[in-house]
């Protein structure tokens, strides 16, 4: 009850009220019925949705962290080509990223007979493997930057009492170095996770049925607008608070500095 | 460990085994020339207090010690074991400095506890990740070394929560636990409020009295000339003077020395 005190007080109660109208307005004035024929389609969007989302960003976050290093303290022939990448992918749009893969790598693909016959070729042929490379790219390209300042933002002392109790470079890097760096860099990571999350529809472009392609189809289907988009809007925004709280629980668990 | 106190005074001529041996080190930063030829030998038990001015290269020499600034030249022996160098001062042998250090037990001025980790985590992160002690067994220490630098109750609690005096006896309970052959303490007091250097001085205290052996920058002289058994005073990169702790604060010799103990007192 003590949790709900501040909510409880006139100005607020008015806007929950207003809030709830709304929402009672649309569900008795506005189409519905359709919502049970293409309930398994979007499902299986959803479903689509959050796994490109998750492996995108898990595989580019493992792309991003040699990438950050290799800009923090590699050698110019390391740190050079990481920031190449990182610059050309933080400046071209998405859209084109992809569509570069799908139409351009895709359509090279099945000249080859060596490709066509290889074991590879029923997934080459699918459009989503173009998918999660383009969104992993991209999400690599820009927490490769991200994590570069986070490798060269953990106070030196911290890895120099690493090295002063003789701890092995692998080790001062797997136990003090990395953790460090992206315990700094969360609260960033939570936000591009989120853009990740916005990035998706994306790929409806090039034939990946995601949540977003299946409001396209509803709205193709029967001409109703503005209640599947509606529909979607809190979808997304259901899915990037959930990120969003993820996050947060886990930044609580290890406390930066006293608050 | 090594709880006879040999403590005779003089270094060089101690009854005891040597701990630790400098000969001729020198550090050069570019051009400057922090260290110019210092030698000192550390015998088991000994205290040696490390005076001098800002800029004196005190700190430095505390650093090559443990390589953690890469000596331009001279000897190091740890523990009877030559850290092999090249002429200009790098170490061959990473593999060597790196088990020389989890020899040497380093107090920084800024405690450097790992913000990420609570006190308990600080404190077996070396004996669990780097000499492989079973994590159960590294606990039990850590409970003793923490209980005994009155931070039983902080264990689980992050660096960041404490205050400085707390945060430098979590550092030497850290330190203590990986059994640290010396123990190199780099002005543990300096970054403390006044009102917090005397919890630390009494841990300290308690570590000399044990009998351990001890490299110890300070700009407290009184607390250098209670605890240490040889004082040794730093001045442009040179040993200007050195000796038991009583001939150095009552007789010094050196025009140099008498000006610092002046401006200190």
């Amino acid at each position: 009850m003590t949790a709900l005190r501040p909510l409880l007080v006139p100005h607020r109660i008015v806007m929950m009220l207003v809030a709830l109208g709304i929402v009672a307005w649309c569900a008795v004035s506005m189409r519905w019925d359709w919502i049970p024929r293409y309930s398994g389609l979007a499902l299986e969007g959803l479903w689509r949705t959050i796994w490109l989302l998750v492996v995108s960003s898990v595989l580019g976050m493992l792309l991003a962290i040699p990438l950050g290093l290799a800009q923090a303290v590699g050698p110019w022939y390391l740190s050079a080509p990481a920031k190449a990448f990182c610059t050309i992918i933080r400046g071209t749009p998405l859209l084109l990223q992809i569509w570069l893969l799908y139409y351009g790598l895709g359509s090279l693909f099945p000249q080859f007979p060596a490709i066509r016959n290889s074991e590879l070729w029923p997934y080459l042929r699918q459009a989503w493997p173009y998918a999660v490379l383009a969104l992993t790219l991209s999400f690599a390209g820009y927490e490769g930057e991200v994590m570069r300042g986070a490798f060269s933002g953990v106070a030196r002392g911290q890895i120099e009492a690493a090295r002063a109790f003789g701890m092995p470079r692998r080790t001062i890097f797997r136990r003090i170095w990395l953790p460090q760096a992206i315990r700094n860099a969360l609260p960033t990571l939570a936000g591009e996770t989120i853009l990740q999350l916005k990035a998706t529809p994306l790929v409806a472009t090039i034939t990946v049925i995601d949540i977003y392609a299946v409001a396209s189809r509803v709205r193709q289907d029967t001409f109703i607008v503005y209640e599947p988009l509606l529909l979607l809007a809190v979808i997304y925004m259901v899915i990037a608070g959930a990120i969003a709280l993820a996050f947060k629980r886990f930044e609580l668990r290890i406390p930066a500095r006293a608050r | 460990m090594n709880s006879s106190p040999a403590r005779e005074t003089a270094s060089g001529t101690g009854a005891g085994t040597e701990a630790i041996r400098i000969e001729g080190l020198r550090k050069c930063f570019g051009e400057l020339e922090v260290l110019r030829g210092v030698s000192l030998t550390a015998h088991k038990g000994d205290v040696v207090a490390i005076i001098g001015g800002s800029g004196s290269g005190k700190s430095t020499l505390l650093r090559c010690v443990n390589f953690l600034e890469t000596p331009s030249g001279g000897r190091i022996v740890i523990n009877g074991e030559d850290i092999k160098m090249r002429a200009d001062g790098t170490p061959t042998h990473r593999k060597q400095i790196e088990k020389a250090r989890t020899r040497l037990g380093m107090v920084f001025q800024s405690f450097n506890l790992w913000t990420h980790r609570t006190l308990l985590e600080n404190v077996i992160e070396v004996p669990v990740h780097v000499l492989g002690v079973p994590r159960a067994e590294a606990i039990e220490r850590a409970r003793t070394l923490l209980a005994r630098v009155g931070l039983s109750e902080k264990a689980d609690t992050y660096p960041a929560f404490l205050s400085g005096g707390q945060q430098q006896r979590a550092a030497i309970a850290r330190a203590l636990a990986i059994e640290p052959s010396v123990m190199l303490f780099d002005e543990p007091t300096s970054a403390l409020d006044p009102e917090l250097v005397g919890e630390v001085l009494s841990v300290i205290r308690d570590l000399a009295a044990e009998g351990r052996t001890m490299l110890l920058v300070t700009h407290e002289m009184k607390f250098a000339r209670e605890v240490a058994s040889h004082v040794i005073y730093l001045h442009n990169g040179i040993i200007e003077e050195e000796g038991p702790p009583e001939a150095v604060f009552s007789a010094p010799k050196s025009e140099r020395l008498k000006q610092f103990l002046q401006t200190v007192a």
